[in-house]
């Protein structure tokens, strides 16, 4: 099981890919399908690797995403 | 509710205008006051950074108008009953937030000690050329109320009224001297504490889960809050809606500015302060304001002495425009006469609210000094012929 | 749709959710512009700092920072264009038991306000500045601001910048600032860690905020978008603590120094005043206590 995990919430996402380009494990993608207003947000791609350390989440500026720890 | 002890000087005082309306703001329960110099406003805060310190309360001088008309509303935001005084080039500083006192409701007094204009103009000397800016000085449509004494001792009466009232219906009032009343020195009589009545300021009994910040009552004015008490407002100079939240819509903005006017109405007429005199028989009734109502006076006496039958009707609240009351009058005099140190503004709304019932005659006078009472008498000569 | 997107599970929530108003985002700014990631930041340290968050006021002026008021919830003031340094310090006078942060723009604080701003920091009034930095005039289309570098072209400056900018930081240590940083939007932990820091601190604070704006500054400079603007920082950012404000001015394509520059004790506002009465008035002297009207 992975350290931590993110959560996104797509509809506020304005694609800047903030998150994709800082997260230190390289856990998330920016998706090739759009919210509705058409942005493309981030999906997880490697899931197992999150350590839940939140710096998507401090870095998005549309308070779209944040990881945290899964619990032990 | 009756004044707090601490800021009341009771007794009989020599005090000029500047000085009483200071005594005024402390018995009103003015505890915070930002200022600016200026000349002929300044004596107001002098007296003020001199008697705060010992009643408890903060008086700072700030980097100009533009910081003290806004550092005045972040006090009552922040709990206090404020105030701030300017003159002339000053107060055309502080239009903006004149702007936003009213579309933020903040209870706020700005003491306006009127010197000649335009511009640096007369910075000593007397004149009553800013009525029209007091009312229509900021952008957009708002209302504030304004008042004008003629003495110093009602330079503290209606500093105390002016409070009272900021508070009633959370606008912005003008205390609008002159530099003759403001540096004239005359009897005071400030009185015991218990024969003053104070309007406490109307905090919101609804816990912050049923608050919304701009919802009026009945009366349409909204409750107030302060920050720090856990409601976490949001305050805007953007057009709102009742929650408080930029709302840039058609329907937002006519509600919003509708209301900033219409919760004054009940003052505009109804409570309107006046001093009124020999209108039963008057033919011609003199109508005046400020220190120019004390020349009219003269005026009046003489034109009496010489068989004229003349009325007076002095204007202490100029805005709202209390224009039932001038319509009232001219439907039974053949004219009205409007001395004013400018080259006519109030004359404006006084043949506004006549509406042609009788001839309205203005008497304008440049400023720098105040009229002869001669040309008054001239005038109201003219007026019965 | 070719991929799933999933949104968050019901029971996880965003550290920053309890400190907005989440019924008004999305917010207004523009993908990319770095506003955003200073509030994250901003909800962070009140975090950290376990302040009664019924104490805590924000206070910010015209422009698309000073729309973050708006966003906050806190008790908040959306003030007049260059005036929420005077309006905070009205707050902060009347009632002192508030923790007052100002969060406003470059061009609000420093152009329209830059009076306000050099006077508060004399004075030491409590007050903790952030300014977010975005080089230039967002909110109505890209002119050229306080701030804005040598050479950048800007909407009123279509040839070229040639004024030279402030250097906020130096500015704000020669005005009096009891404390004095700076970091870019690409400094999250950092910045964090110097908000939650200055809400300890007693005193006037400044953190400038160095953020991108995509739409309107990068775009027109060929710089690229939020994401290549937050890359730049990354690359020309120069972590100096302590370093000399006068030698951290900025260019269009330069070094960007980075870091806490000033962190000192200087007696603040009401030290000054207390003692100034004390010794005049003595007993007589009234200490200003929060006021409340209703019950005077």
């Amino acid at each position: 099981m992975a350290k931590g995990f993110v959560a996104i919430t797509v509809e506020r996402c304005k694609g800047c890919g903030f998150c994709v380009e800082f997260c230190p494990t390289k856990v998330l993608t920016l998706s090739s399908a759009f919210n509705s207003k058409g942005y493309h947000p981030p999906q997880v791609v490697a899931a197992d690797k999150c350590s839940g350390c939140d710096l998507c989440g401090m870095y998005c500026p549309d308070f779209a995403i944040f990881g945290a720890r899964n619990a032990r | 509710m009756h004044a707090d002890p601490r800021g009341v000087l009771t007794g009989v005082h020599f005090l000029d205008g500047d000085h009483a309306c200071c005594e005024g703001t402390l018995a009103a329960g003015a505890r915070f006051a930002a200022g600016y110099p200026i000349t002929p406003s300044t004596e107001v805060v002098e007296r003020f950074a001199w008697r705060i310190p010992t009643v408890g309360g903060v008086f700072i001088q700030m980097e100009d108008e533009l910081a003290a008309s806004i550092t005045m509303q972040g006090a009552v935001w922040g709990g206090a009953k404020a105030f701030t005084v300017t003159s002339g080039p000053g107060f055309s500083l502080m239009m903006e937030h004149i702007g936003y006192a009213a579309v933020t409701e903040t209870p706020c007094v700005f003491v306006n000690v009127q010197r000649g204009g335009p511009s640096t103009g007369l910075p000593t000397l007397p004149a009553q050329a800013d009525m029209m800016q007091a009312k229509w000085g900021s952008h957009g449509d708002y209302g504030i109320i304004a008042l004008c004494p003629n003495s110093p001792q009602e330079c503290f009466d209606l500093t105390i009224t002016g409070f009272n009232l900021a508070e009633e219906f959370r606008v912005p009032v003008m205390l609008m001297l002159d530099e003759c009343v403001g540096h004239m020195t005359e009897k005071v009589v400030i009185p015991e504490p218990d024969q003053i009545e104070i309007t406490p300021r109307r905090y919101t009994k609804k816990t912050p889960e049923e608050f919304r910040l701009f919802e009026p009552r009945e009366d349409k004015v909204p409750d107030m809050v302060k920050a720090g008490d856990g409601y976490h407002f949001h305050v805007t100079g953007l057009t709102h809606d009742e929650r408080g939240y930029p709302s840039m819509t058609v329907d937002t903005q006519d509600k919003m500015v509708n209301r900033l006017q219409d919760k004054l109405k009940p003052f505009t007429n109804g409570r309107a302060i006046f001093e009124a005199a020999d209108l039963e028989d008057a033919e011609v009734v003199v109508v005046s304001y400020g220190i120019t109502s004390r020349v009219a006076q003269r005026a009046i006496e003489m034109a009496r002495a010489k068989g004229i039958k003349v009325g007076k009707f002095r204007l202490i609240t100029a805005w709202p425009f209390p224009e039932q009351h001038i319509r009232d009058i001219a439907a039974k005099v053949k004219a009205l006469v409007v001395p004013e140190l400018n080259l006519g503004q109030m004359v404006r709304e006084v043949e506004r609210s006549a509406g042609g019932a009788a001839k309205v005659i203005g008497v304008p006078h440049a400023g720098g000094t105040v009229h002869n009472p001669e040309v008054i008498l001239k005038a109201i000569e003219e007026a019965v012929r | 749709m070719s991929e799933c997107l999933v949104d968050i599970p019901a029971d996880a929530i965003n550290p920053v959710e309890p400190y907005l108003r989440s019924e008004r985002i999305p917010h207004i700014w523009c993908p990319g512009c770095g506003i955003g990631t200073t509030v994250n930041c901003f909800a962070r340290a009140l975090d950290e700092s376990k302040l009664d968050l019924n104490k805590v006021a924000i206070v910010s002026g015209i422009g698309c920072t000073g729309r973050v008021a708006g966003y906050a919830a806190l008790d908040s003031f959306h003030t007049t264009h260059g005036r929420a340094i005077p309006f905070a310090t009205g707050l902060k006078l009347a009632n002192p038991e508030l923790q007052v942060v100002v969060y406003s723009g470059d061009g609000d604080l420093f152009a329209i306000g830059g009076n306000h701003f050099i006077h508060a920091a004399r004075r030491n009034m409590d007050l903790k500045v952030i300014c977010v930095n975005n080089l230039t005039y967002a909110m109505t289309g890209g002119q050229t601001g306080p701030a804005t570098p040598d050479h950048v072209i800007s909407t009123t400056s279509p040839y070229g910048v040639f004024e030279p900018a402030f250097n906020l930081v130096q500015l704000a240590e020669a005005a009096g600032a009891a404390y004095v940083a700076r970091w870019t939007t690409f400094h999250v932990k950092q910045l964090a860690r110097s908000m939650e820091e200055v809400m300890k601190k007693r005193g006037f604070c400044f953190i400038e905020i160095i953020s991108p704006c995509p739409t309107l500054y990068q775009r027109r400079n060929k710089m690229g978008d939020g994401l290549d603007t937050m890359k730049f920082y990354k690359q020309v950012s120069k972590i100096r603590n302590g370093a000399p404000t006068s030698e951290c001015g900025l260019t269009k394509s330069g070094e960007i120094v980075v870091g806490k520059f000033v962190d000192r004790d200087r007696p603040g506002y009401f030290e000054m005043l207390n003692a100034q009465m004390t010794e005049t008035l003595g007993d007589r002297y009234v200490i200003p206590e929060a006021s409340s009207c209703g019950d005077c």
